[in-house]
């Protein structure tokens, strides 16, 4: 049990590193930040001025060294736009995102995993094919198409909710219900195909004859093994609480870190990019984490085989 | 007795297993010291449960993969090692059959290409000599050219294997090695497969390995039976000679749980204990602790395959012939 | 003596596809019974429709009475009180007949607090006792293991045991040995026979191994595409077989012993239960098939005391018999 999670721990900070290593040669690559952030009419020396300042004039391996040193001692930059903190840029966004993707999440999961064991119970049902087409619905129609589409009906249609923006619980409605739709879907799309793959295993048969009523063999031997697919895809959604709604928050016009990332991006402010990015990989590690923790909990074959999986 | 198409002398095969990703690894030897050798045209069984390292035998004889230590010698020259021009030659001339056909053939393929195929890719004859050879494959394996045209999908299990035999063959191997061919066919079908297989057999002077659990199709089907345990030949001797007359405690183990219509449960030996674990080698005779017979000599000392009499040979301490008698008294 | 079980009519279809074609059988107390035939012959299906095991698109009609009490269509809550309790069923693959993420206690308990008026201490010390029964060693350690940790032999074991919570009056073995070596298949068969006469219980052994079945059984079914062909005695179908599949099946088996001889194999393949052959469903494979068994389907006749076969030419069939005999 031990190894198992030094392992993936160990993957873990690598995981990090890489993303870091990604975002670094990414954003040099893609352009001068301080011709993006001064624009082409700044004279030369300021230009030089401020690419001293920032440490752009040296060479990028050292650049690269010296990144991930300040990274080490907690020093994540400042922004090129304001010379505030970037940490602090982003941390004062988060409560703003969570307000969003957290009831977003619990709606996913209310409605996605009850939605998936429902129509795999009564597997060809009118319900089962309501319930799955909703599901492919809701799976392939993009989220910015749903949030538009809702726009136009609650917001300018039926004049009941606002379009955009962050005054009232009201402005969440439609962010969040946009949220909610897509992730409930691939919930009930995966619990389903879960439930019924457990359902057709030996075991169940094996519960029934030996006289356990369905709906135990349902609960206590069938939803425990269903369980374990299904944590994946819920470890994908907690890891997407902080960085799963740019979509959603651009087109709402609501100020979480999703808008601050795509304002970033465009201004090519690094340090700003960076912290979202390692604040991102951070959640994606942790939460994957947790999946691999509650594995092992759901799964004793993996417990017995260590790092196998 | 003709001369032996294949012989295998003192072959070993021992894989490490290790015990997660940073797990201490442990030798696992599947196949020690395996000496075989099988005249031209006849067939040789390989009979044991899992663990026992017959398809690892199969496998190394068939030079798919090379022994640790040993030599496989093939119509008297040894196998070349494996990619090399020589190699490819030799193994042009033996082929495999495994008890999954449906695993071994392509669902997207009609099965007459699939007969056709070792013939394209050796660019053994003209396109059209290829398709008359694989209608000719087709009738020696009892199918007809519209079996041909259907899908491995589109055939029943006992047919598949069929198709499977006949691509095998389309090459004109003279050593076949199959491994469980029919163990997952209903009975009625396997005696088909078996008759044909050994018409086949008759009929192209074929050199097999029979690999199986099930004693009854072994014996119906070979010459020489060797019978293993834990990566040991334990006893080797003519088929209807073993079955009828087990030496090892362990054949007669195996021959008495082979249950058989017309005989009661009563007389059966039934072992205790699980099959042995090939990376928990007990010492000694590896079958000495589930052995009824076995002696203070048998867990620490290795009993060596030695002739009792006649072609028999059998590797325990407890079963003597002739020249261990001689080498006693001497 | 008024049969345990008795089954009359039993058929089965799958949307529309027949897998199961009016099987009657009849079941004594103690008695063993072997069902024979190969895959798709409805071995297995006869006893999953009779328990209400199979899934709920099937269409199962006919009548399955035990005690004389009619099961088939019982509510659930009545069928939960007879599956595992009077009669109960172990399956084929040992690896996946277990629950993979619950410990052995919590299956082999959840059966005894089912079918047994036991608690708290009292279920453990009956399911340490049932382990014990079945042979596993250092049963009160290995309790709280998983099935994983388990050889396939042993977990066979732990499904007999947890079959026999119930103090079943019937347990149906189906293929309990296929998927396991054969010294192992030995302790198991061994295992079945011992407690079957220690608890005076009937058993039904489906297996597509007539060895097996010839040695374990009193009396024989041969099922053939979804009905029963032939029905005797044990050593009475081995020795002299009626039906021309019952035949086939015997003759396509090596001997083990005695001289070789060429296997009789039975040309072609089981009929597609979608498109069964007008009448005998075994007529289009037969070398003894005539006009008439194209035509209706045969049933089930009494020949001998016990023995029942469904074959119009079983009479001719017979004399073939004694014409190989005295070549």
């Amino acid at each position: 049990m031990g190894r198992y999670f030094a392992i993936r721990i160990g993957r873990a900070a690598l995981t990090i590193v890489l993303v870091l290593t990604f975002a670094f040669v990414v954003l040099r690559l893609s352009g001068d930040p301080a011709l993006m952030i001064l624009g082409p009419e700044a004279p030369p020396e300021v230009l030089a001025a401020f690419r001293k300042a920032w440490g752009l004039d040296d060479p990028i391996w050292f650049q690269y060294l010296d990144y991930f040193g300040a990274i080490a001692k907690g020093e994540l930059g400042r922004s090129m736009r304001d010379g505030r903190p970037a940490i602090q840029l982003v941390l004062e966004r988060i409560p703003a995102t969570l307000a969003l993707t957290l009831p977003a999440f619990v709606f996913k999961v209310a409605l996605g995993i009850p939605a998936g064991i429902y129509a795999a119970l009564h597997r060809g049902s009118g319900i089962d094919r309501a319930v799955m087409m909703t599901a492919v619905a809701g799976f392939t129609v993009p989220s910015f198409v749903l949030a538009l589409l809702l726009v136009l009906v609650f917001a300018v249609q039926l004049g009941w909710l606002p379009s955009g923006g962050q005054d009232s619980w009201r402005h969440a409605i439609l962010p969040i219900v946009t949220l909610s739709l897509g992730g409930a879907a691939v919930l009930a799309r995966f619990t389903r195909s879960a439930m019924l793959e457990v359902l057709g295993q030996p075991y169940i048969r094996t519960a029934s004859a030996k006289g356990v009523p369905w709906h135990r063999v349902v609960i206590s031997h069938a939803l425990p093994n269903a369980a374990i697919p299904t944590v994946t895809i819920l470890g994908f959604m907690v890891g997407s609480l902080i960085a799963g709604a740019v979509v959603v928050e651009s087109v709402f016009s609501w100020p979480g870190v999703g808008r601050l990332l795509v304002v970033a991006v465009a201004n090519r402010d690094l340090a700003v990019v960076q912290c979202i990015l390692l604040l991102v990989a951070l959640t994606m590690v942790t939460s994957n984490l947790i999946v691999d923790f509650l594995y092992g909990f759901l799964d004793p074959r993996l417990r017995a085989k260590g790092a196998h999986a | 007795m003709s001369a032996p198409l294949v012989e295998v002398s003192s072959i070993s095969r021992s894989y490490s297993m290790r015990s997660g990703m940073f797990g201490r690894s442990t030798a696992v030897h599947a196949v020690d010291a395996v000496s075989l050798s099988i005249p031209k045209g006849e067939t040789l069984g390989l009979v044991g449960e899992s663990g026992s390292g017959k398809s690892t035998t199969g496998r190394v004889v068939l030079g798919l993969e090379p022994p640790d230590r040993g030599e496989v010698c093939f119509g008297g020259k040894p196998m070349a090692a494996p990619g090399t021009q020589a190699w490819r030659a030799q193994r042009a001339r033996m082929q495999m059959i495994f008890q999954d056909p449906l695993g071994a053939l392509d669902r997207r393929l009609p099965v007459a290409t699939q007969i056709r195929e070792p013939l394209d890719i050796h660019g053994l004859g003209t396109p059209a000599e290829r398709e008359d050879r694989a209608r000719e494959l087709l009738r020696a394996v009892e199918l007809t050219p519209a079996h041909g045209a259907r899908y491995p999908g589109a055939l029943s299990g006992g047919q598949r294997q069929r198709i499977v035999l006949a691509r095998a063959l389309a090459t004109k191997p003279d050593f076949l090695v199959c491994d469980e061919p029919v163990s997952a066919l209903d009975v009625s079908i396997q005696a088909q497969v078996v008759n044909l297989l050994a018409d086949l057999q008759a009929q192209l002077g074929l050199t097999l390995v029979f690999i199986s659990h099930d004693l009854r199709v072994v014996r119906q089907i070979s010459n020489i039976v060797a019978v293993m345990y834990l990566g040991r030949i334990v006893e080797i001797g003519s088929a209807d000679d073993l079955f009828a007359r087990p030496e090892h405690p362990y054949t007669q183990a195996l021959v008495s749980a082979s249950p058989a219509p017309g005989r009661r449960s009563a007389s059966r030996i039934v072992l205790a204990g699980d099959p042995p674990n090939p990376a928990a080698r007990p010492s000694g005779c590896a079958f000495h602790p589930r052995c009824p017979r076995a002696i203070a000599r048998c867990a620490s000392e290795v009993p060596t395959l030695s002739l009792v009499g006649g072609d028999r040979q059998v590797a325990c301490h407890l079963v003597t012939g002739p020249q261990a008698e001689t080498r006693d008294a001497a | 003596m008024a049969p345990l079980v008795s089954i009359e009519g039993l058929s089965v279809a799958f949307n529309g596809v027949p897998v199961l074609r009016g099987v009657d059988l009849a079941l004594g107390k103690g008695e063993a019974l072997g069902l024979v035939g190969e895959s798709g012959s409805g071995k297995s299906v006869t006893w999953l429709a009779a328990l209400g095991l199979l899934p709920r698109h099937a269409k199962i009609s006919g009548s399955v009475r035990l005690d004389g009490r009619e099961i088939l269509g019982a509510p659930a809550s009545e069928l939960d009180q007879v599956r595992g309790g009077r009669v109960a069923m172990i399956f084929q693959d040992p690896a996946s007949a277990l629950n993979p993420v619950l410990t052995i206690r919590k299956q082999l308990c959840e059966a005894l607090v089912l079918h047994r008026d036991l608690s708290g201490e009292a279920v453990k010390a009956e399911a340490l006792r049932l382990l014990n029964l079945v042979g596993i060693p250092d049963a009160t350690r290995r309790l709280s293991a998983y099935p994983h940790e388990f050889s396939g032999g042993q977990v066979q074991r732990i499904m007999i045991a947890m079959a026999l919570a119930g103090n079943p009056d019937l347990l149906i073995a189906d293929e309990p040995t296929t998927a396991l070596d054969a010294t192992i298949q030995a302790q198991i068969l061994e295992l079945l026979s011992t407690i079957r006469r220690e608890m005076s219980m009937a058993m039904v052994l489906i297996s597509h191994d007539l060895g097996v079945v010839a040695e374990n059984c009193d009396r024989v079914a041969v099922m053939y595409a979804g009905r029963i062909v032939e029905q005797a005695p044990a050593n009475q179908l081995f020795a002299d077989p009626v039906h021309p599949y019952a035949q086939g099946l015997i003759g396509a088996l090596p001997p083990l012993d005695g001289p070789r001889r060429r296997l009789t194999a039975i040309p072609g393949t089981v009929p597609d239960p979608a498109h069964m052959p007008d009448g005998c469903a075994f007529a289009p494979r037969c070398a003894l098939a005539a006009e008439p068994c194209r035509l209706a389907v045969p049933t089930l006749a009494p020949i001998a005391d016990d023995r029942t076969v469904a074959c119009i030419r079983a009479e001719a069939s017979r004399r073939a018999l004694l014409g190989i005999a005295a070549e």
